[in-house]
């Protein structure tokens, strides 16, 4: 008896596991299929998507622009124009009608609340000063900490907050810093939100590391930024 | 022994056919077995993206498509896909067309594909699409599971809707972005947390079995 079931299930089970096979491998194919022709299907189109939000992203934190174009650095610490070669961050320039340079709007990240905050702010080498702010991409809490995106007295901070450079231009003078709502004394601090105090205070220090960076390198080669005025 | 139980589930089928006209496959999932309001499946989607009313009509259409691919793809599939490995087939189906959908909405809006985050890709997990496959798209024909899942589909769109409106409408005071109340409303702000998902669906589940058992007893 034991014997017989012993004998029969070999042959039964290489039956099954053939079957089980096919299926898995014949539904795993289909779908691999289906999933590849999917994402050839809208690669471009989502490609297209993603670099219209940022240009709209782009044309909000410096207001007033109506045209834009990105830029690198190069291993000696220039600015060139980008290129697929170059991996090193970039930084939008953006002019007005006149050819002007208004602003350089740069991306920068960091930990928010619940998950990598990225954002882009617009800086004016001009008047030094940060002159617009966006939120490219938060996962912050709906109706806490995504409050940096719409609180109007949190935005307020990037209509004008001072960036000037120490004498010798090579560090900002004043970093960045965030405070609590309601102290704010000085042009270089951003006032946080009262519900929103960790997303508001990321922000704060995102803007504080990035331009600690970006400002001086920035300001010291902002002629390269500029449109040659000729043509 | 699993051919003589395939034998008397195909008898139940042809019973079934003859009591119950195709349309009732249909009407089941929008009120009397809602997948929301009466089976209580897929509650993490309902509860977390149910915040405004857009959103919740974005990710009802969504798991819709979902379940009406893959209930069709299981029930064509269901002679060829052996039983034991049947959980693992259909998981694999469904987390396809949950990345098709993903590109798809991606395709469609950058901004929609924000607000709904990472809710999309957990749609593998959702226990209402397994369900649908296990219990009836692996056990009838083509037809009347497209029907089960259009059913299950427009009664989870609903579903969600009634959810994401009554907490866009009290939690921001707008309805699809359009503003409701003067300026001077102060909007309940627990109502687009978390918590506010759990009194919403908890006030439409009272509601709901009101009316059910009001209908019963008539």
């Amino acid at each position: 008896m034991n014997l017989n079931k012993t004998q029969q299930n070999p042959a039964n089970t290489s039956a099954n596991s053939f079957s089980m096979l096919r299926a898995m491998v014949g539904i795993g194919i289909l779908c691999a299929l289906m999933i590849v022709l999917t994402y050839e299907g809208t690669f471009g189109r989502i490609e297209q998507l993603k670099a219209e939000a940022l240009e709209k992203a782009i044309f909000r934190v410096i207001p007033g622009i109506v045209k834009s174009s990105a830029f690198q650095l190069d291993p000696d610490g220039n600015f060139v124009e980008a290129s697929e070669e170059n991996t090193t961050p970039m930084i939008y320039a953006g002019y007005d009608e006149n050819d002007r340079l208004v602003g350089v709007a740069v991306e920068a990240s960091g930990q928010g609340y619940a998950d990598i905050l990225r954002i882009l702010y617009g800086y004016d080498p001009e008047s030094q000063k940060i002159i617009g702010f966006y939120v490219l991409e938060s996962k912050e809490t709906p109706g806490l900490g995504d409050k940096i995106e719409k609180d109007p007295n949190f935005l307020a901070n990037f209509e004008a907050l001072d960036l000037s450079l120490n004498d010798d231009r090579s560090a900002v003078k004043n970093r960045v810093i965030p405070v609590k709502k309601g102290a704010k004394e000085n042009a270089w601090e951003v006032e946080g939100i009262t519900g929103a105090t960790i997303s508001s205070r990321a922000i704060g220090n995102i803007i504080g590391e990035s331009t600690d960076y970006w400002v001086p390198v920035i300001y010291k080669n902002k002629e390269k930024l500029m449109l040659n005025s000729e043509e | 022994m699993s051919n003589l139980v395939r034998d008397k589930k195909d008898t139940d089928f042809f019973s079934s056919l003859k009591e119950s006209p195709s349309t009732d496959e249909f009407i089941k999932g929008l009120w009397r077995d809602n997948p929301v309001f009466v089976q209580v499946l897929g509650m993490c989607p309902v509860l977390a993206v149910s915040n405004t009313a857009e959103n919740a009509l974005a990710m009802g259409l969504a798991t819709a498509f979902v379940l009406l691919m893959s209930n069709l793809l299981v029930s064509s599939l269901r002679n060829f896909i052996p039983k034991q490995v049947r959980i693992a087939s259909y998981i694999l189906i469904i987390a396809t067309f949950v990345t098709i959908t993903d590109y798809a909405i991606q395709a469609i809006s950058v901004e929609l594909h924000k607000s709904l985050g990472a809710f999309i890709s957990l749609i593998v997990v959702n226990c209402l699409i397994l369900s649908r496959a296990e219990s009836f798209a692996s056990k009838n024909n083509i037809g009347r599971s497209m029907l089960d899942a259009l059913g299950m589909g427009v009664g989870f769109i609903f579903a969600l809707f009634c959810l994401g409106a009554v907490r866009e409408v009290l939690g921001n005071g707008t309805i699809f972005g359009f503003s409701l109340f003067p300026e001077a409303f102060q909007e309940w702000i627990v109502m687009i947390l978390p918590a506010g998902g759990f009194f919403t669906l908890a006030a439409w589940l009272l509601i709901f079995n009101i009316i059910q058992k009001k209908g019963s007893k008539t």
